[in-house]
């Protein structure tokens, strides 16, 4: 059968030519779409196939200067879990869907507000009052129908966290408060799984990328006990829409780097910014 | 010879930077805990300290020519 899906890859695609000239063999959407009919597989394992015999899915033709075929592979092999789909998770898991992420979980146990409407990419006038995993899950099948994604209308606790998490390659920390980030890293450790964290106030915000054998939350936040009650400089500052979203796209920079296995990674390391003064440092945590 | 600093203060802690805070004036063998007290800072909000790019701690000494980085940690999403 994998014979003759890739003898039917090669006669749906179609040359096709990148921005700069160079041809590249292509297929569209609507040719994946009718392949994953014909032998009964998801759309995105058919993606993955036309990518082995260096076919490029149209929709992914403008990652391909920057990715290798392999990469594009890997990606869509690639399972994350974004917990909260509010600010930074709304705009992660957006980016995420886009890029060819194969497989998203969406956790978040809150509802849209209209304070969430400055910055919350799937917030929505409609959807106020909504569940925010639920319209994220939505989104993304609007966005990528090829992505496998799951939502959990639920809060991530020390009961369901491992069992949410398990099998992911990368968890990414898109939450608002400091207990359940302390939940994430505990069970991302515990499961083994690299977590990558991002937190926004006003115009600042800080990412890192922790390994499960890193010291992590503690190096930014101190001891979990206290920090449990440390109320964030975005509590005095607010919520910026262009904050978030910066804030956002360096997470999913961080998350495809981890997943492809690149070099110069935020481990051990702080990525600051601060739009006041447009200031990006990296500084060392140990 | 007097010794300055680059001090750098972020977020919540912006509105505490002193005038020539490029060049800021030190004391001989000043902690950055000191430092902080000198223009008002409460020292509890200043989690996260950066002394050339390294993380360091509220006793750390200064012997001037550091850039010094303060910044409260955020925790929104």
């Amino acid at each position: 059968m994998k014979d003759k899906l890739f003898k039917r890859l090669e006669e749906v695609s179609t040359e096709k030519q990148f921005p700069d000239g160079t041809a590249y063999a292509g297929i569209s959407m609507a040719n994946t779409n009718a392949l994953a009919r014909e032998f009964k597989m998801p759309a995105r394992k058919i993606d993955i196939s036309a990518l082995a015999g260096d076919i490029v899915p149209e929709r992914y033709a403008r990652n391909m200067k920057s990715f290798s075929a392999l990469d594009q592979k890997t990606l869509l092999k690639s399972r994350v879990t974004v917990v909260g789909t509010g600010g930074l998770g709304g705009t992660v898991s957006e980016t995420l869907a886009r890029i060819g992420v194969g497989t998203l979980t969406l956790i978040d146990g809150d509802f849209f507000e209209e304070s969430n409407l400055n910055r919350q990419l799937f917030s929505t006038e409609p959807l106020i009052n909504h569940s925010k995993a639920a319209a994220a899950e939505d989104r993304i099948r609007s966005v990528n129908a090829t992505v496998e994604v799951t939502h959990h209308a639920c809060n991530l606790d020390d009961s369901n966290a491992l069992e949410l998490i398990s099998g992911s390659d990368v968890t990414a920390d898109c939450l608002d408060n400091l207990p359940t980030r302390f939940t994430l890293q505990t069970a991302s450790k515990t499961a083994r799984i690299p977590m990558v964290s991002a937190a926004v106030g006003g115009q600042s915000g800080h990412l890192t990328a922790i390994f499960p054998d890193d010291s992590g939350l503690e190096l930014i936040f101190g001891d979990p006990k206290e920090a449990a009650s440390l109320k964030g400089a975005e509590q005095t500052l607010g919520n910026l829409p262009y904050t978030v979203t910066t804030v956002a796209a360096l997470e999913c920079a961080e998350i495809v780097k981890i997943l492809l296995h690149k070099d110069s990674t935020l481990r051990n390391r702080l990525l600051i910014i601060d739009l006041n003064d447009y200031t990006f440092e990296t500084l060392r945590l140990n | 010879m007097t010794e300055t600093i680059d001090l750098r203060l972020f977020a919540t802690l912006q509105k505490f930077t002193p005038e020539n805070s490029d060049a800021f004036v030190i004391m001989p063998n000043a902690t950055i805990r000191e430092v902080l007290e000198q223009i008002g800072v409460p020292v509890e909000k200043a989690k996260l300290i950066f002394v050339n790019g390294l993380k360091k701690d509220l006793d750390v000494k200064l012997g001037g020519g550091e850039r010094v980085g303060i910044f409260p940690p955020v925790g929104g999403g």
